[in-house]
């Protein structure tokens, strides 16, 4: 797996692939990542399996890890950014160590830091994210050619053996929607969704 | 050979009871049971090893390492969120790493994250950095008006985890409970 790998690999968008994942769902978590990539997991249409973050920017994997860990049973989906995994690849080795199967990590990869401004992040040009993943333990790690790869990619995740990582390049784009900034009402909600406690 | 290894194994089943109730780290291993908190991610430190070495011995734990503190304080979150209760275990300048994830998680979001911190930095510091980290802790901890209890005394931890666990949970907010040199000993310059 080389950078040059990754460079042939279509460039899609991130509201795309999360409306294509969205669409195929059924009582699976999905853990958004801060900023768009948990705006276009709003703007999908919201469902109480999500947890959408609003800070604590590079949680979204362990987040989705102790998720995972809790409800064997239930697959869960976390979505990150490139630059959001930047800042947390020390999680990628936790997860290949405990190796939950019912865990599936998206990994929107545009090189910028779109929501500040975007600028590049360090990693630009010259990290390839699934074989940091690759070198990091998680054996079914790779990227997705286009959209159809990528819809093969996560039905294939389901049947793991192991935890799942994809990346996927996307565009420029700034998220779709704008995720409704009430912390409380999205852990309660989340917490229905998952079967942990009733709504008021 | 059967009646040694029995009677050795009795041996070691009265020395777990006795550490259970004689030591600071099976005091902390018998109240995290009784609380059903099961997951226990750690970034490991001195003082803490036997806590560790004794979780990793027990089945009904689930522990293991992070990379950093705040990997440890996502896991618990979501594990949280699902219905499976969990602490994190550092040092003192792990915590120091944790404003922005308490800020951004763990209060606004109100989880009973449970913390265990083990305190270095004072009462016999022999390193000058983790004496100034150290002095971060509790106004960091003040600032977000976090509960946050130092554990001095071995016939104070019971109770003082114990409450601070439940009301964590009831309340759901975060607690720190930091494991002051007085109750571990601490770590203290040996060469």
């Amino acid at each position: 797996m080389t950078n040059a790998h990754a460079r042939n690999t279509k460039v899609m968008n991130r509201f795309d692939l999360t409306q294509r994942l969205v669409a195929g769902l059924k009582d699976e978590a999905v853990i958004g990542g801060i900023g768009n990539t948990n705006f276009d997991l709003w703007a999908a249409g919201h469902r109480p399996e999500n947890f959408y973050m609003l800070g604590s920017m590079g949680l979204a994997f362990p987040i989705a890890l102790g998720v995972a860990l809790a409800q064997p049973k239930r697959r869960v989906f976390a979505l990150e950014g490139d630059g959001s995994l930047l800042m947390q690849l020390g999680c990628l080795s936790t997860i290949a160590t405990l190796a939950p199967k019912n865990l599936t990590m998206v990994v929107m990869d545009n090189g910028i830091y779109q929501i500040t401004g975007s600028q590049p992040t360090p990693a630009a040009g010259h990290t390839d994210i699934v074989a940091v993943a690759l070198a990091s333990g998680i054996a079914s790690s790779s990227w997705a050619a286009d959209e159809d790869d990528f819809e093969r990619l996560i039905e294939q995740s389901k049947s793991a053996p192991g935890p799942t990582l994809i990346g996927v390049r996307i565009d420029d784009k700034p998220g779709t929607g704008t995720t409704r900034r009430d912390p409380v009402q999205i852990r309660e909600r989340f917490m229905h969704g998952m079967g942990v406690r009733q709504l008021l | 050979m059967a009646a040694a290894e029995q009677a050795s194994s009795k041996d070691k089943a009265k020395d777990k009871s006795q550490d259970a109730a004689t030591t600071w780290h099976g005091i902390v291993l018998q109240t995290l049971k009784r609380n059903e908190i099961k997951l226990v991610p750690y970034v490991p430190d001195r003082v803490l090893t036997t806590l560790i070495k004794d979780l990793h011995a027990d089945p009904y734990f689930t522990t293991f390492p992070t990379a950093r503190e705040e990997e440890a304080v996502g896991i618990v979150s979501g594990a949280w969120m699902a219905g499976t209760r969990g602490a994190v275990l550092m040092q003192t300048s792990g915590f120091a790493t944790l404003a922005n994830v308490l800020a951004s998680l763990a209060v606004p979001y109100q989880i009973p994250l449970i913390m265990f911190v083990s305190e270095r930095g004072t009462l016999g510091e022999f390193n000058y950095g983790q004496a100034l980290v150290c002095r971060t802790m509790r106004p960091m901890l003040d600032s977000l008006a976090m509960e946050h209890h130092t554990i001095t005394r071995l016939d104070e931890l019971e109770f003082i985890a114990d409450r601070s666990i439940k009301q964590a949970v009831t309340t759901q907010a975060p607690v720190a409970l930091i494991l002051s040199p007085l109750l571990t000993g601490g770590k203290t310059f040996d060469k």
